[in-house]
């Protein structure tokens, strides 16, 4: 980071560097060095990160626990199913979120549990982004009976609630994280695909899909090489969407105790603390974190999601900036 | 008109849909019900094979019959009313216990809904009619952590801090269970009474998912020149904000009721489940712990039939609501 100081110095004068692709100044051509690219990187990436206040906060949010998901286990290095003679201690300086049932340190459990809730709440994300983009583009470009029939199974699974489907399906299956993930994928990918229908049917009379078609192009080309890169903001919108309602929707059901029990994650901490009566206990410490995680990740993906829709919609944009600005950077 | 039969045969459609997966995947899933209840009962004592052969006739699994023809047969019986037998409540039928069980969740859901919906879009005009202020800037960011809550998570938080510390609120059961359950007042307030809890985390949960969806298109219609040319007529504010921008920014939002009502019965769903209130929630969930599939079964077919009718009034209402709708060829 201390390298890419002084470049955002020149990044943040106002018109300044606004084409990364051109090379700042000399320095730059007569050492080409291999960190160019990267603090080239940076610089775009910390642009895009600081573009409003909403989206400040929100990367922050999200920035810190992808962070701890990466490095926490690492750094932590305690075995969160260990069990201890303290059983059911509020916080205190050896176990700083306290221990449940089993003598289990609530903070190494919460930790540990942050790399499974995130990958799995993005691996399920991302699954369903595949079907929505699949699906949505497909019928979007082709139309006619093509787009009939997909549409019509769009709505179909628009209106069938996907929670209590979920619930009976998880039953019928083996137990893991992964069916949970699959059947949460297959349940909720038709609002994204709707969205992206909607908005391939007003790509496909444009003057570039029209030039791709004259030259020849194959449709799957221009259906995800043409169409697709310029609906990019919308299937980064509908993914951080889809992200929070899937890591809800996971950590439901792994409340409901249909994940997999010896894996450590947000959910089961959840189930553990329910079942466990920690309620009857008023053992807070041990359901009071894994819950308030989620709904911080999940206003954090919110938050980077509405200032998205601001940067797209000057209309949202609240009045009086400048003011605004001024705080967030004390906030930040 | 053709939208609407277009959308009636969606659903239909949808209904059709469900039934057929609710057919196939205890065919699909390894393992059939007729043997897990057979295995449970043989863990009591010793069980005659002629005893899984029932269990499989009743269950309608296993059997030489084409498949088509098991799959018409259901149908049929669903035609009937008849959703089989539950093996938890033996012999009552599945029926008979949704029946029992329908009107507590309906109460719960009618009324934290309608208050939530009522409250939330309120909540959303005010907000975006005095956006920049103080009071948008507080409410937004407490309602953008409330629209990424779990439910069973803040219900867990209510029934420990109003219900088990203070002790302010009852927070398991339906109703006080040293009452026998009628039409008089001691048990009506006293169901009331338990019922605000569970209700309070719904609406607390969705309340926020309305008032944002308002927001964002109140600020829209705001921006437009007819409420600029109401304004200066000089009609008073509060019709502008309410017949002017409101009334045409209140269309995402009923789009919005019709997709979230899927997510608000898998939300009342969790509630019951915390709360032990006697609604179909609990019993599903309770069938799904005690393998008890036919009422489990049963149950789902319910809410997805139930949520798919509640899709169809809300998009009559919408047609209702937005003239160009009922105009335009397509959805």
């Amino acid at each position: 980071m201390r390298q890419t100081s002084p470049s955002n110095e020149i990044a943040s004068v106002p018109g300044g560097a606004n084409r990364p692709a051109l090379p700042p100044l000399g320095r730059t051509y007569a050492s080409p060095s291999p960190f160019a690219g990267l603090m080239r990187f940076l610089r775009a990436f910390w642009r895009a990160v600081t573009v409003n206040r909403k989206v400040m906060l929100g990367s922050a949010i999200v920035g810190v626990f992808v962070l701890v998901a990466i490095f926490g286990p690492i750094i932590i290095r305690q075995n969160p199913l260990a069990y201890t003679t303290d059983l059911v201690r509020p916080p205190s300086a050896a176990h700083w979120l306290g221990t449940n049932q089993g003598g289990q340190d609530v903070f190494v459990q919460l930790v540990v549990g942050t790399r499974s809730s995130l990958s799995w709440a993005l691996l399920s994300g991302l699954m369903v982004m595949m079907i929505s983009i699949a699906v949505g583009l497909v019928s979007g470009y082709a139309g006619g009976v093509v787009d009939d029939i997909l549409s019509v199974i769009t709505n179909v699974f628009l209106v069938v609630p996907a929670f209590p489907l979920a619930i009976v399906a998880v039953e019928y299956f083996s137990r893991s994280t992964l069916t949970i993930a699959i059947i949460v994928a297959l349940t909720n990918w038709p609002w994204g695909a709707r969205v992206l229908r909607a908005q391939t049917l007003s790509m496909r009379s444009r003057e570039f899909v029209t030039a791709a078609r004259a030259a020849g192009e194959h449709t799957w080309r221009i259906i995800f090489l043409e169409i697709l890169p310029n609906e990019i903001a919308i299937v980064a919108a509908s993914f951080i969407t889809t992200t929070i309602q899937v890591l809800l929707a996971v950590a439901a059901l792994e409340f409901l105790g249909f994940g997999d029990s010896a894996a450590i994650s947000w959910g089961t901490m959840l189930y553990d603390a329910y079942f466990g009566s920690a309620l009857f206990q008023g053992a807070w410490w041990w359901f009071a974190p894994p819950g308030f995680c989620i709904a911080l990740l999940g206003a954090g993906l919110a938050l980077l999601n509405f200032g998205i829709d601001e940067v797209a919609d000057p209309r949202l944009r609240q009045g009086k900036r400048r003011r605004q600005r001024g705080r967030a950077t004390v906030a930040a | 008109m053709r939208h609407v039969i277009r959308r009636i045969g969606i659903y239909l459609l949808a209904i059709w849909a469900a039934l057929t997966i609710n057919f196939f995947l205890p065919r699909l899933a390894p393992g059939n019900p007729a043997e897990i209840v057979y295995q449970r009962l043989s863990q009591h004592g010793a069980v005659s094979p002629a005893t899984l052969k029932a269990l499989e006739i009743e269950f309608g699994v296993n059997t030489t019959d084409p498949l088509w023809v098991q799959y018409i047969a259901y149908l049929n019986n669903l035609l009937h009313g008849n959703l089989g037998i539950s093996t938890n409540y033996f012999p009552n039928t599945v029926t008979q216990i949704i029946g029992q069980d329908i009107k507590w969740t309906l109460v719960l859901l009618t009324v934290s809904v309608v208050l939530s919906f009522t409250l939330g879009t309120l909540i959303g005009i005010v907000v975006a009619w005095r956006r920049g202020t103080a009071l948008d800037t507080v409410l937004s960011s407490v309602m953008t952590f409330f629209y990424s809550i779990l439910y069973p998570w803040l219900a867990l938080m209510a029934v420990y801090f109003l219900g088990y510390t203070l002790g302010w609120f009852p927070f398991a059961d339906g109703y006080d269970v040293t009452l026998t359950p009628g039409w008089n007042l001691d048990f009506l307030l006293s169901a009331a009474y338990h019922a605000i809890l569970p209700a309070l985390t719904l609406i607390i949960s969705t309340v926020a998912g309305w008032m944002l969806t308002m927001r964002n298109s109140m600020i829209t219609t705001l921006s437009e020149d007819y409420v600029l040319l109401a304004q200066a007529k000089g009609l008073r504010s509060r019709r502008v904000m309410f017949a002017y921008a409101a009334r045409n920014a209140i269309l995402p939002s009923v789009t919005g009721f019709a997709i979230a009502l899927g997510t608000v019965v898998g939300g009342a769903l969790l509630v019951e489940i915390v709360f032990s209130y006697p609604g179909i929630g609990y019993a599903l969930f309770q069938a799904i712990q005690s393998q008890d599939y036919s009422l489990a079964d049963g149950i789902l077919l319910l809410i997805i039939v139930a949520t798919v009718l509640m899709n169809l009034v809300v998009d009559m209402l919408y047609t209702a609501l937005d003239p160009r709708v009922r105009q335009e060829r397509s959805a």
